[in-house]
């Protein structure tokens, strides 16, 4: 395993979510051994690797869905027992509710937390506008393509104003040009909203146009190999990172690392 | 259905049912079916008697408590079996038994342990309706999302919120479903109970009829029971259907 590089580890100064030693085994099987991340706040962190590297497992743990073997995770310093109203959660599959409109979808998050009608609705609205669905405040889910889902799941999590966003494959279920559209969305999110993101993907080229730090992890049992922070391309503007030479060089240089884990 | 391009409304297959019925009755052959139309006359100066009426409303409350408790006990029975292994293990057996067991055959039992009075007809109601009832909630519950109850437990709903607010809703299309099938398996349990236990209602009546042979009498009143069955099975049905557009998609 090789450490964190000595000039990222001074660039990192002020973590939003520590991961320390934490380790998850499924019966015999040893998910996560040992694994240890710093996530610095307001930036966008991709947690990157083969399928069955445990990205999503760690995520859930950081979410405090599921809980470490071992190892512990600190979010603002407090150690992690459960959920919590520090960290929101974005599905792969949207996880909305089919029998509720756009808005209330939007409120849920605020709805549990005992939020009076008047004013979860109110920022709901706010959040409906900021991811472009101002209009559909009334439709139901079914009624909204994949991508649509998706700015519904994204304004519940935002909605909540949780420090950390905690992103789950949330474009995988979506078409590639919906993605790339959602891709630079994120980008925009990361810059005005001043919140921390953990990004689970398994695209590389996805990963290194978003983030600001990537995690990469191997699998059985699952541990940090590599952690790369762009520099070049992060200020350019969103059209012009497909063809910056550092992009295209860390894309090729995970793809030579991740190539032997692939079947 | 639409015959010769014409569209014809639901249900016009029974008229040439009735039609056959009417035909057959004419033709005489056996006092047991009376002509449709006679039967029809028989029904309309039947319901505003007296004995029709108290045997309509001691029906009816005995069928509607039957069917209240097989949903308030059920449905949260069978949510709780869905998330609950142990109980799950404990009485899924039990359920499966009384399901296809001959029900019928358990009646003199309940007379014995609870009387032979109205109470004990609406218990044999309840156990009629209830086991599909709880079996269908189960159901419901097992197959929903898990992202959607990770997402109750991440936005940080109480136990009782995501039950409400999350459960609930995700399992209301099978928990209609089996309340539907349920209402329809009670209809048979509270005139079984009128039959057997106290000969009271609906019960009384066909008993009365077909002991006296009054055959106009008794297909009147089994025509009412089929029509207020249909009707509550269709009602049911009707709200299944509101539910549908999220049933797909969850």
């Amino acid at each position: 395993m090789q450490p964190i590089e000595p000039e990222t580890r001074q660039a990192v100064t002020d973590s939003a979510v520590s991961v320390r030693n934490v380790s998850k085994v499924y019966g015999d099987v040893q998910a996560l051994k040992d694994l240890s991340l710093e996530f610095p706040r307001g930036e966008l962190t991709s947690l990157l690797g083969p399928s069955g590297c445990g990205k999503t497992t760690l995520l859930k743990i950081i979410a405090g869905l599921l809980k470490p073997t071992s190892g512990e995770i600190e979010v603002n310093g407090e150690r992690v027992t459960g959920p919590g109203p520090d960290r929101s959660f974005v599905f792969q599959d949207f996880a909305l509710l089919p029998w509720a409109s756009v808005l209330r979808n939007v409120a849920f998050g605020l709805e549990l937390r005992g939020v009076a009608k008047s004013e979860r609705e109110a920022i709901a609205e706010k959040y409906i506008r900021e991811v472009g669905l101002a209009g559909f405040e009334k439709k139901f889910p079914h009624q909204l393509s994949g991508g649509m889902r998706q700015r519904v799941g994204l304004a519940r999590a935002l909605s909540v104003n949780a420090q950390v966003l905690l992103l789950d494959e949330p474009f995988s279920a979506v078409d590639e040009q919906t993605r790339r559209k959602f891709q630079e969305d994120l980008l925009e999110l990361v810059k005005n909203e001043k919140k921390t993101f953990i990004f689970v993907t398994h695209s590389i080229e996805e990963a290194v146009y978003v983030s600001d730090q990537i995690a990469i992890l191997l699998p059985r049992p699952s541990r940090v190999s590599e952690i790369i922070r762009p520099s070049s391309f992060r200020d350019k503007s969103v059209d012009n990172i497909r063809r910056d030479p550092e992009y295209l060089d860390i894309v090729d240089r995970i793809w030579a690392s991740l190539r032997s884990y692939v079947e | 259905m639409s015959l010769y391009g014409y569209k014809l409304p639901a249900l016009s297959s029974l008229i040439l049912w009735a039609l056959l019925w009417e035909f057959v009755g004419r033709l005489g052959l056996t006092f047991f079916i009376p002509p449709f139309s006679e039967v029809m006359v028989t029904l309309v100066g039947l319901i505003p008697t007296p004995a029709f009426l108290n045997a309509l409303w001691v029906t009816s409350y005995a069928f509607l408590a039957g069917v209240f408790f097989a949903i308030v006990l059920g449905i949260p029975i069978g949510i709780l079996m869905g998330k609950n292994r142990i109980v799950d293990e404990l009485l899924l057996p039990w359920v499966n038994i009384f399901l296809s067991a001959p029900l019928t055959a358990l009646v003199p039992v309940l007379m014995v342990l609870f009387g032979f009075g109205t109470k004990t007809v609406i218990i044999t109601t309840a156990l009629f309706a209830i086991w599909i009832i709880i079996l269908n909630a189960r159901a419901g519950v097992r197959q929903i999302n898990r992202s959607l109850v990770e997402m109750a437990r991440s936005f940080g709903a109480s136990p009782m919120d995501a039950f409400v607010k999350v459960y609930f809703w995700a399992a209301l299309p099978e928990i209609l479903g089996g309340v539907r099938i349920g209402v329809i398996r009670a209809v048979k349990g509270v005139i079984i109970g009128q039959l057997l236990i106290s000969i009271v209602g609906f019960g009384a009546l066909f008993e009365l009829y077909s002991s006296q042979f009054l055959m106009a009498e008794f297909w009147a009143v089994l025509i009412v029971l089929f029509g207020l069955a249909f009707a509550l099975s269709e009602f049911l049905a009707y709200l299944e259907r509101k539910v549908s557009y999220y049933a797909a998609s969850r």
